[in-house]
């Protein structure tokens, strides 16, 4: 009985080629594109700007990751920008989303259920929906033209899946732990404080992870409707710098984009193992 | 006090904090927006209140061609995200040599801002210098030049691919996960019944993801109704419109003409069909867990 699980899983080899050959369709499809950006910044502007097209650059070189920085002298600002917004918005959702999450994992109590419906129901506005009364909004407190426009709703938007993936986390600590602490005198707070968040912290590790790259990777429309100044912009929307008036300087925006997102990959591939687990544990078991 | 009491004031003062952002952030801009459609709101000084003319304007004007657009790009691109995510995720949940890493390469178009993907694909769909139409010529499936974004009918489906592609990882991620959370021992008594993979498959894989499936198409839903980055960059909506769908056309309205009002408008009828999905989903999944139970 005991081979049994080895035996299922073993593959006859047909069906060992035709996974790997879907595994390879369609890794095509999701890696296409990077390819294609790396090999375009490895080509000269001449080579890209004629035809017939060629896939593999001949004598590319590159020369587009040192001329980058000369075309757009902003652009290390943008790459600062964009780190120094998704931190702070980071710090903001977890300082009020641990508090939050703990509440909803142990406290029942008249319209929890429903008050928890409502934050995963703010869901539903984080498009150009609610742009219009924002931008009246940010034009009262006057923090238009700020890092305040882009991290602002940048937080709100965050919020909902950051309490349902912690919250979910906390319910899994033993309930027991809360009730001896309390038993023994401590208080709701210093409970919270000296048993729960030490115990919760590779949970709050995850969601501070997503939160960080959800922002970093979602910081377009905001940037773009409520900050016109350069010196504030992220890197969604510094890379319209390579954007000139007669054509698009191609081979230094993909060189651009992958300086830029070459932070992001190396703390996706340090945290890949926490990543899936706790992008998918929130959403599966409920 | 007791202590039952002093429990729910906690609760309450834990929540506090997030429960106020979002009603400054979320809740009163939602209502505003409500207020804002019954207004001619501009740049102008002064706002008066004008009723319903602004949704009269609205389907007097070629808006119902924009819902139906919208309906149809959300279907097509929620159904294709859903096809290749349950796909890639059955791939990747087989047992193979090297799975750790195919897994790792799944994820960069969710990882990558989403701009940077999307100027890719902006190159790549390039008709005079791109890959797609080079390859595409290069192979005989076209004689000249394919210009992908300037013609309405493949701007359409070129949108949709790009969103498809910054999709897919989430979906597939997810699937791959529920379908991880099925017991091993009904595959192994299927096995022992001699059942064939395609059959487990599509009798024991395939039935118990339905419930992940739901929630994922809702999610995803929302989310590719909601899109906006892609159709901005890649089309702005054009060539004449035609890559339009409600949220390109709300924001043409509010913040390129700045009127307000009729933004307002077309975002408060976003938010009717958006409430109706979600009301859809909760239907759905309730009749699913009560099934359960019995």
């Amino acid at each position: 009985m005991s081979t049994q699980p080895a035996m299922i899983n073993r593959y006859r080899w047909y069906e060992l080629l035709g996974i790997y050959a879907g595994i390879f369709a369609f890794l095509t499809f999701i890696l296409a594109p990077f390819v294609e950006g790396f090999l375009v910044s490895l080509k000269p502007l001449s080579q890209l700007f004629s035809s017939p097209y060629r896939f593999i650059p001949q004598n590319g070189s590159f020369e587009a990751y040192r001329t980058m920085w000369v075309s757009v002298p902003g652009f290390a600002r943008y790459i600062f920008n964009s780190f120094f917004i998704s931190t702070i918005v980071t710090a903001v959702v977890l300082m009020l989303v641990v508090p939050a999450a703990y509440a909803f994992a142990r406290f029942k109590f008249k319209g929890s259920g429903q008050l928890l419906g409502a934050f995963l129901a703010v869901n539903m506005f984080s498009g150009a929906v609610l742009l219009i009364p924002l931008f009246r909004l940010m034009r009262t407190f006057g923090v238009l033209n700020t890092y305040f426009a882009i991290i602002v709703p940048g937080v709100a938007f965050l919020i909902p899946s950051a309490i349902w993936l912690l919250r979910t986390y906390m319910m899994r600590i033993p309930r027991e732990l809360d009730e001896a602490a309390f038993v023994d005198g401590a208080s709701h707070f210093y409970t919270l404080r000296r048993v729960i968040l030490p115990i919760a912290m590779p949970g709050i590790t995850v969601v501070a992870i997503t939160t960080f790259i959800g922002s970093y990777a979602q910081q377009f429309i905001y940037a773009l409707t409520f900050n016109s100044k350069t010196e504030y912009a992220p890197l969604p929307v510094g890379l319209f710098a390579y954007f000139g008036r007669q054509e698009v300087i191609w081979n230094e925006l993909m060189a651009a984009s992958f300086v830029g997102i070459a932070p992001a990959m190396i703390v996706i591939f340090f945290l890949q193992r926490y990543l899936v687990s706790g992008l998918t544990a929130g959403a599966v078991k409920q | 006090m007791s202590v039952q009491r002093s429990t729910v004031i906690f609760a309450w003062l834990l929540l506090l904090p997030a429960v106020l952002y979002v009603t400054v952030i979320v809740a009163y801009p939602l209502v505003d927006t409500f207020i804002l459609s019954f207004t001619d709101a501009s740049l102008k000084k002064t706002t008066n209140w004008v009723g319903w003319i602004n949704y009269e304007k609205i389907f007097n004007s070629t808006f119902a061609e924009v819902i139906i657009r919208t309906f149809v790009w959300t279907f097509f691109s929620v159904s294709i995200k859903m096809i290749i995510g349950v796909f890639g995720a059955s791939m990747l949940n087989s047992a193979v040599p090297g799975r750790a890493l195919f897994r790792v390469l799944t994820m960069p178009p969710w990882i990558v801002p989403m701009a940077i993907g999307i100027f890719m694909w902006g190159w790549m769909y390039n008709g005079q210098f791109g890959m797609i139409s080079g390859l595409l010529q290069r192979f005989g499936f076209a004689d000249s030049p394919v210009a992908f974004l300037a013609q309405g009918s493949t701007a359409f489906w070129a949108t949709i691919i790009t969103d498809v592609w910054i999709g897919v990882p989430l979906v597939t991620l997810y699937m791959l996960a529920a379908m991880q959370s099925i017991p091993q021992d009904l595959y192994e008594a299927a096995w022992t019944d001699g059942a064939g993979r395609f059959y487990r498959f599509r009798r024991i894989t395939l039935p118990l993801l339905i419930p992940s499936l739901i929630t994922m198409s809702m999610l995803s839903l929302i989310a590719t109704f909601n899109s906006f980055d892609i159709i901005w960059i890649l089309t702005r909506g054009g060539p004449s419109g035609e890559t339009t769908t409600m949220i390109i056309d709300t924001y043409h309205t509010a913040i390129g003409s700045k009127k307000y009002g009729e933004g307002a408008a077309r975002a408060v009828l976003i938010c009717i069909f958006l409430s109706i999905f979600c009301l859809a989903y909760f239907r759905v999944t309730s009749r699913l867990s009560s099934g359960d139970n019995r």
